[in-house]
């Protein structure tokens, strides 16, 4: 089976019910999108965050109103370096969608999705813990696996797996 | 770890109430979970879960081994469903792949996770019992466990950490007469369900303890992302097999157990429920496994049988390539979720096109259950606290990672 190419026209994907309803709220907030290997991802500007899970996760036709996951990827050296990724599942129509937002590594900080969704708690704790990513009105930001005291964010891509010697 | 820090993570609130340390070495917490709770008197007022005691960076590992690799350290996470975990990480790797995987290994994949899921609901259901104080549950389910290993090592060799199944299908063809193993197995299960249904149902002592603790309404369920049989026994029906199907689940018929009750009795029932569908699975299963090969035609990605590499030079020069600098997986990234025996187990692989994954992500369902505890603690009695944590049925290995 050969892979499809991957489709990044906002103007193609118009039709995916996630993409319409964010696009009929406010088209700014939406920079990109892309539908790849059957998965769609939406490209969401960092102001917007918080406002946008609400619109979706409130969206009649096609509530995602399940947070599956918060996570992070580091493009180190690459700016803007961190891509925080939510996966959002609709239980109703058993609907997935990935929301990206991108971070600049000299100031990595976005608005906290735990007023949204309680569940993004330990996830958003997880982010910061190991990748350094501040979550603004995160009601208790503090490291969750690594110990109080450690330095560094070991899932960064300037962390060496060894740790430094 | 708070434990290193000279500030509390937790203070008391008022005059009266006090701040306990649960864990991480309480036998009832399922290995090493630490609960700090504010109590006033024998009532739980707060609840704060504390992890991380067994972080291993296993996301970090991932990221500086060969895709075929990782395999091994899926099974590490969650150490009571090493298949299921198996499973979701070859699909996500397959999916990057673009790849098709024979009917035959497709079965025998649906066949084994659900001996992987009826594994967990022992073990779960025998330690759960034994918290709550009914000792002899764990000796029955423990006997049918060993049953369910010796399986596991007669297919892969080992009985815990199997890294049983491939990027492309399985290692091996399972042994002569594996098949006729399972069905005895199988044909016996359902009598010995009713045995632990005996022990446990109708005994009056068990439903005073689980019926109507910890209770979790659906909306705070879902809020607070729990999954699985936790997610369901609050009344809300999905089960990824069926709604989501993956590994040609949608080919068998079973019934998704739903409770409304959404307290520790009702999620008790929901896995009783799913040991006897899982069973059911099994059967089917067993009823039409296809013939034909275990592993797809991608001589680049999947190691060639030793018949040929003995006979052929391409197969030899693929084998070693393959050994030595792993293959190179097209960039992308994908989200592939099962549903393990806590609820859904995800992992999020990001692909630079290199034989390296660039990041491995695991979303365990343990991690989220997790956070539902406080909700159904806070307000109840210290000795619910036990039952509630056995009712959400967490491996802390998966929490760490």
């Amino acid at each position: 089976m050969a892979l499809a190419p991957a489709i990044t026209d906002l103007e193609k994907l118009k039709e995916a019910p996630a993409l319409a309803r964010l696009l009929s709220w406010n088209a700014a907030a939406v920079t990109s999108a892309k539908f790849d290997r059957d998965e769609l991802t939406l490209y969401i500007d960092r102001p917007y965050i918080r406002e946008a899970c609400v619109i979706l996760r409130d969206f009649e036709e096609n509530p995602f109103d399940f947070l599956s996951d918060v996570t992070c990827v580091d493009w180190y050296p690459a700016e803007p370096r961190f891509e925080v990724v939510y996966h959002l599942l609709s239980i109703p129509q058993k609907d997935r969608v990935r929301l990206k937002v991108k971070l600049s590594g000299d100031d990595p900080s976005i608005e906290s999705v735990t007023s949204v969704w309680p569940a993004a708690n330990f996830f958003e704790r997880e982010v910061f813990d190991l990748f350094g990513v501040r979550f603004q009105g995160h009601p208790y930001l503090r490291r969750i696996l690594m110990p109080e005291d450690w330095e560094g964010h070991p899932l960064r891509k300037d962390y060496p797996v060894e740790g430094y010697r | 770890m708070a434990h290193l820090n000279p500030t509390p993570v937790l203070e008391p609130g008022q005059d009266r109430t006090m701040i306990l340390n649960m864990g991480p070495q309480h036998p009832s917490t399922h290995g090493v979970l630490r609960l700090i709770l504010e109590i006033d008197g024998e009532n739980v007022v707060r609840m704060m879960p504390d992890i991380g005691y067994l972080h291993t960076g296993i996301e970090k590992t991932c990221e500086a081994k060969f895709y075929q690799q990782v395999v091994v350290l899926t099974d590490r996470i969650d150490y009571l469903c090493p298949m299921t975990n198996n499973l979701c990480y070859v699909l996500a790797v397959e999916k990057l792949l673009g790849m098709e995987i024979p009917p035959r290994a497709q079965w025998i994949r649906v066949m084994l996770n659900e001996l992987t899921r009826i594994n967990s609901h022992l073990v779960w259901l025998g330690t759960h019992a034994l918290d709550i104080g009914a000792m002899s549950v764990f000796l029955y389910c423990f006997r049918e466990r060993e049953d369910v290993l010796r399986l596991f090592e007669a297919v892969s060799g080992q009985r815990m950490m199997t890294s049983y199944f491939r990027v492309g299908g399985l290692s091996l063809e399972p042994p002569l007469g594996f098949f006729d193993r399972v069905k005895y197995f199988t044909d016996r299960f359902p009598s010995r369900v009713d045995e632990y249904e005996e022990l446990l149902t109708s005994n009056p002592i068990w439903v005073e303890r689980t019926k109507g603790v910890a209770y979790m309404s659906p909306e705070d369920a879902i809020a607070l992302g729990a999954t699985g049989p936790t997610l369901r026994a609050s009344g809300v029906d999905i089960d990824l097999r069926r709604d989501m199907p993956y590994s040609s689940y949608e080919k068998f018929q079973f019934k998704v157990p739903v409770s409304q009750d959404g307290d520790v009795f009702a999620r008790y029932m929901c896995r009783v429920q799913e040991l006897r569908e899982s069973n059911k699975i099994v059967q089917q299963t067993l009823a039409g496994v296809p013939e034909g090969p275990i592993k797809a035609d991608a001589p680049k990605v999947v190691l060639p049988d030793r018949e040929k590499m003995k006979t052929q030079m391409e197969a030899l020069i693929y084998h070693f390539k393959i050994i030595t600098e792993g293959f190179a997986v097209p960039a992308g990234e994908v989200y592939q979720a099962v549903e393990s025996p806590r609820g859904e187990m995800g992992y999020y692989v990001v692909s630079d096109g290199t034989a390296k994954p660039y990041r491995v992500h695991m979303r365990g369902a343990s991690f989220a259950n997790l956070q539902s505890l406080p909700k159904m603690c806070e307000g109840r009695l210290i000795a619910d606290v036990v039952a509630a944590i056995g009712s959400i049925d967490i491996i802390l290995g998966e929490i760490d990672r």
